[in-house]
Formats: C-alpha cells, structure tokens, sequence
C-alpha cells in the first residue's frame, strides 16, 4: 500500500494546534509511519509540492495568503481544517467587527499604511476553499487528531460528535456551571473535549464552535430559568463563534 | 565571487521568518532579518471585552508561550482593579510558570535546535540515528506537558487561572505525585547535558556583546515577578514604565514591531536572564553552566539554548522547593471574588523567550477599553539583525550553503516564537 503523502501548513493563528500534534511525543512516531510527512515547517526542514492530504491550521487574513491556500487546495485530495482558525476563523474574528483601518491605527499608529502591513477581514479555510474534514478546537485534542488522521489513512469517515458539550458535561457529573451564576456556552457548543473547561472549574467558551442545528430554544430556556439574558451569552460567544 | 541566500520562511521556529543574503564579488549588499507573519491585532481586538474573558483571548496570542500571556494579563487585571492575590495562589502560578518554561525549553532545544547540533533537518531521522537522545527528549516533555496539565488544566491554553485565584487547584497528593516526576526528571536532564556538552564546541564561536534586559529580584533568579534589569543600567526600572524601555518602532522588514533601550538593540530570554541574574541560580543550574563553560560564552547568541538547559534544572530544583513549601502550608480551597472596577494595570512575566508585557486599561463595568502588550521576540528582533550584520563579515569566505546553515541557526539561537507577534522565518539569498 502507498502511504498518503501529508503536508502540514500554517496561517494566522498561535500554533498551539501544531504543538498539540508535537505533543502526541512517541505517538506520533505510530502516526508518522503510516503516512508519509513531506512537508512541516515548523517541525522540519524538508519542503515538498505534492501531497496527498492537506493539514491547514489558522485563518485567513491577507489577500496573499488565499492565492496560497488555492494553491494548497488545487495539490490535495484530502483538506482538513485543524483547530478553530482554521475551522471557525478562531479568535481572529473579532477583529471583524471593527473598522479595518481603525484596527491597524490602533496597532501600528501612523505607520499603519505601510503596505507590508495590510490586513483583511479574517475567513475561516472554508470560506476560501471547500474543506473535506474539520479537527475543531483551540486548542484541537490530541486523540481525536490520530483519530482523524488513522480514519483517513483507512478510508473511512471520522464521526465527530454533533451533540453538544452538556451530554459529556452531564456524564461527568459536573455541577451545571449556570448553577454558580456563570454563563456557559455548553447548551450550544460542540462536544468532543469531554467537558474540559467545567471540569476545570470554568465555564465552556464555545472554542469547537456551536452544533450544527443548535437548540437554541433550550438554551433560552436555561438563560430564563437562571435570570441570564440572551445578550450576556452573545457577548461571550464573540470569542470563537464569529461565524 | 557572487553569494545569495534567500531563506524564505525559515523552518524549525515558531512563526514565520525571511532570512536575506546578498554579496556581491565579496561585498555585502544586504543582509536582511524579515517578518512577514501574518498580523493578528490583539490590541486592537480585545476592546470591549469584559475582564472575565480577556485571559481566554490574549492567551490565543502564542500556543507555545500560552502561560505567559495568562499570567501577565492577569496580573494586569488584578494591578489595574486591586485583586489581592493569596500566597497560596502565587506559588501555585509560578509551579504553572516553571512549567510552561520547561515545556518551551525542552521543544526548543530538542525538537527544533538538535537536528541542526547533529547534522539532521529534523527529529524525525534521529530517532533512527539517536534514539537514546530522542528518548529522553520526549520523556522531558512529556514530564513539562503533564505538569502545567495538572496545574492549568490542559498543556496549552490554561484553563484555571482567574483574576484573584485559581478556578480548581490540584490536590495534595496530585502535587506529591508531581514532585516524585520533578526528581526523576533530573537524570534525564544530567543524561541530555552529558550529550549538548560535547555538541557544544560545534556551535559557532561568534560573540557580540549587546545590551541584555530581563526581571531582577534581589535574592533570586526570577521569571514570576521583579522589576525590570538591564545590563547597561545599575538600577532597576519599576514594571509600569515599560513602554520607554522597549520603545517600540516598526521597521519596514517586519509586520512585527522591533525594540530599542541604550542602544541599537538589546536582547531579551535565557541568556539575557543568566547575564543579569546567574549569581542566584540553584546547585545543580550552577553545575551544568560551568560544564557548558557558559560565563565566557554568555555574550555568544547561539549559547542562549544552552542558558535554557541551565534554566531547566534551576526551575526543577526550585519547582521541588516550591511543592515542598505549598504541601508544609497545606492547600486550601479558595474562591476568587471580584468586584470589577476602572482601572489601568500592567503584567509582567518572563516568557520561555523573554520579558513579556500587558498593559489593560478597563471601564466601570470591567470592559477592556485599551491595551499595549510588548512580546520578547519583537524585542530581540533589532539584535537578531545586528548579529547577523556582525556575523555575515566573519563567514562571508565560507560556501552558501554553511552562511545558510548559521544565519538559520543564529535564528533559530533566539527561539524566536513569531506568532506572539503576529509570525515570520525563510533566508533569502538574492
């Protein structure tokens, strides 16, 4: 059998998705002998043009950088979008609801025209290229990473859940964090981290974005039920639900 | 005779970077640090925000360098709204802290910088040609990582720290449990300086003595908390006054703002805080700098990963000490209250790389009206150029190909982390 040959390329983004791979340590040796790694700047020196699957990390933000990504599409059978950048456009989005030229005055001050600095307004891979799968997170999880990427080497359908993050919270048995006056994005976000921030204590942020069809009734219903208003939970889903 | 190097983004480092050679009939024309990383526009974003989701975001900034950022931002908001924090919660961030820096350190030295030092282009064939050595840089960072994923919630991206405490704090026996793997860390420690010692005569004999800044204390090798050192300075500058330290500017070969104190540059991260601070450092650190013979290289930039190594074992032995004083206290369940208030707070830490700073300036109901953050790589930017002007005259007899080799190197020296900035690396030869 042909191993697939992988690329692993970054946009705007912190990293921390690539890290998260770095971070399988010996695993990801398992991982690495069943496809064929061809190109990985941060981890590698090698660089190569053809590749079988694309790992894109991190959103869009300058024209130049979607020429580079219509690239990457036209080379691969296979795109997967890893981490929330890449996914949802991640917390760059916010940088949307402003005005573009007010954002790099802000930033760079009177030099904010030069023109190595330009920027537009952060898109998602998809809203530039068809995306074949999505690794949501930020960071991405560690097991459900191999988990893609073993399905993919095997030909099958990774199935990521579509329920959202109070169905593992609730396994968990934790404390609805809506009982300590906190609002929590759980009711609508995507499961898959296995509740990870209220076990820490916290409330869900929203970073594997919202379920496909959300209940956004049910979550009214909790907002009601805990004298929380709807804005208060729109606030906070301005961090990684920017779609 | 005609040279170019056109590194376009270099590989092996955090972010994105362009390094640009050109020598004509053995003139040099240019010689040329770039960052084209993408801009991300943190302060700019974070307006607006309320004080209870700002650590999520700004920790965004850097995957690798995460801790950092959640610390100085919440030290800012905690300055800027008079939070008290417990001694209880100071000692348990820094055991996060020391963590984060292993972490760093460990990837630094072992994933991106080892392969240059044994003549590979990544880890991946070392684990065929030097197994033993791979080995034992996976089970260090996979000690670093478990260790903030105890502390912080998971190994990237904290999920426990909050202004005035900690959303959930590790049990006792977790935190025995943590100093058995601390202890068994320091072999595997001794083991890899046993192998970078005798790789360290390969690292370029290249010297430039700079100005170099990091936290001071008193009585101590600090990375949680301090004012702000220079070499050039006898006195210490307060945390609140450093925007006329990096006195930031951008430079049209970088969408990362660059930095400059007494003079054209300074230099900022593992050998900038042994230059200021050594005298404190723990036995076995003191040990391992002088089997690296660190004191008469500490002005030799490629020597800044061998100063990470020496911090390892510093931050192990002085992690040990610190699970030592918060298990004789006993750990106590603490709940953070907080009464947003306006306000205007700076936070301060060493980063893995460097001196990192927050500056936050917030409204009645706690919302981010401004803010300024200074990051260690834009600070090392003006000093990685200025090497590599001093650097490029000594090596311009040599082949392409070895000019190549040690400007990705000198780079690569300054675990230059460019996507806090916003990101950079390729070297062109034009």
């Amino acid at each position: 059998m042909n191993k697939p040959k992988v690329a692993i390329f970054d946009f705007a983004g912190c990293e921390g998705c690539q890290l998260q791979i770095v971070n399988m340590e010996e695993e990801i040796l398992d991982l690495i002998s069943i496809v064929r790694l061809v190109e990985w700047r941060e981890g590698m020196s090698e660089q190569s043009e053809e590749y079988d699957v694309a790992i894109v990390e991190g959103s869009i933000t300058r024209p130049q950088d979607e020429e580079k990504l219509r690239q990457i599409r036209g080379r691969a059978k296979i795109l997967v979008a890893l981490g929330a950048c890449a996914t949802d456009g991640g917390v760059n989005k916010m940088k949307n609801r402003f005005d573009l030229q007010e954002v790099k005055q802000v930033v760079y001050g009177a030099d904010s025209a030069l023109p190595h600095l330009d920027s537009a307004p952060t898109k998602a891979v998809d809203e530039v290229v068809p995306v074949d799968y999505k690794i949501y997170g930020c960071p991405i999880d560690r097991r459900e990473f191999a988990y893609v990427v073993r399905s993919l080497v095997m030909g099958k359908r990774p199935e990521i859940p579509n329920y959202p993050v109070c169905v593992e919270c609730k396994r968990k048995e934790n404390v609805c964090r809506y009982e300590y006056q906190e609002i929590c994005l759980g009711p609508i976000t995507r499961a898959g981290c296995d509740a990870r921030c209220p076990s820490f204590g916290t409330w869900c942020f929203g970073c594997r974005g919202s379920v496909d069809e959300s209940n956004v009734q049910a979550a009214r219903e909790v907002m009601e039920r805990y004298g929380k208003n709807v804005e208060d939970l729109e606030d906070r889903m301005l961090l990684f639900s920017n779609k | 005779m005609n040279k170019k190097v056109d590194v376009h983004h270099v590989t092996r480092i955090e972010g994105h970077g362009n390094i640009l050679v050109n020598v004509q009939s053995g003139v040099i024309e240019q010689v040329e640090w770039q960052v084209p990383e993408a801009p991300r526009f943190f302060e700019a974003m974070v307006r607006g925000r309320s004080w209870e989701d700002l650590q999520t975001i700004v920790s965004r900034i850097c995957g690798i360098c995460s801790i950092s950022h959640s610390l100085a931002c919440i030290k800012g908001i905690e300055s800027a709204m008079r939070i008290p924090v417990s001694e209880q919660t100071d000692r348990l961030r820094l055991l996060a802290h020391y963590s984060e820096q292993v972490q760093s350190h460990v990837l630094h030295v072992g994933y991106l910088v080892a392969p240059d030092m044994l003549g590979a282009k990544s880890v991946i064939p070392l684990v065929q040609t030097h197994f033993d050595v791979v080995k034992t840089v996976i089970k260090l960072h996979r000690m670093a990582n478990s260790w903030s994923d105890l502390l912080t919630g998971r190994t990237t991206h904290p999920i426990t720290f909050k202004p005035g405490g900690f959303s959930k704090i590790p049990s006792e026996t977790e935190l025995r449990g943590l100093r058995v793997m601390l202890s068994e860390a320091v072999p595997d420690l001794t083991s890899l300086v046993d192998v970078l010692v005798s790789l360290a005569d390969l690292l370029p004999a290249f010297e430039r003595e700079t100005e170099y800044v990091a936290l001071v204390q008193p009585d101590r090798y600090t990375f949680y908390e301090g004012s702000i050192g220079s070499t050039d300075m006898a006195e210490a500058t307060p945390l609140t006054e450093f925007e006329s330290v990096v006195n930031e500017y951008v430079s049209t070969q970088s969408t990362a703002k660059w930095a400059r104190w007494h003079r054209d540059s300074y230099a900022v991260g593992a050998l900038a805080r042994y230059n200021l601070n050594s005298a404190y450092l723990k036995p076995l650190a003191k040990d391992i700098a002088r089997t690296f013979d660190l004191e008469t290289r500490r002005h030799n930039p490629y020597f800044n990963t061998l100063a990470q190594v020496v911090e390892c074992a510093h931050i192990v032995e002085s992690a040990l000490e610190l699970i030592d004083e918060l298990l004789a206290a006993g750990l106590r369940q603490e709940i953070p209250q907080v009464e947003p208030q306006a306000g205007e707070g700076v936070g301060c830490v060493e980063a893995p790389r460097g001196i990192l700073f927050h500056r936050y300036v917030f409204d009645e109901q706690g919302r981010c009206t401004s803010a300024n953050m200074s990051i260690p790589t834009n600070q090392n930017h003006g000093n990685i150029q200025r090497d590599m002007e001093a650097l490029l005259p000594q090596i311009v007899d040599r082949s392409e190909e070895e000019i190549r080799l040690w400007l990705e190197m000198l780079v690569r020296a300054y675990d230059p982390c460019i996507s806090c900035s916003t990101h950079y690396l390729h070297v062109k030869f034009v």
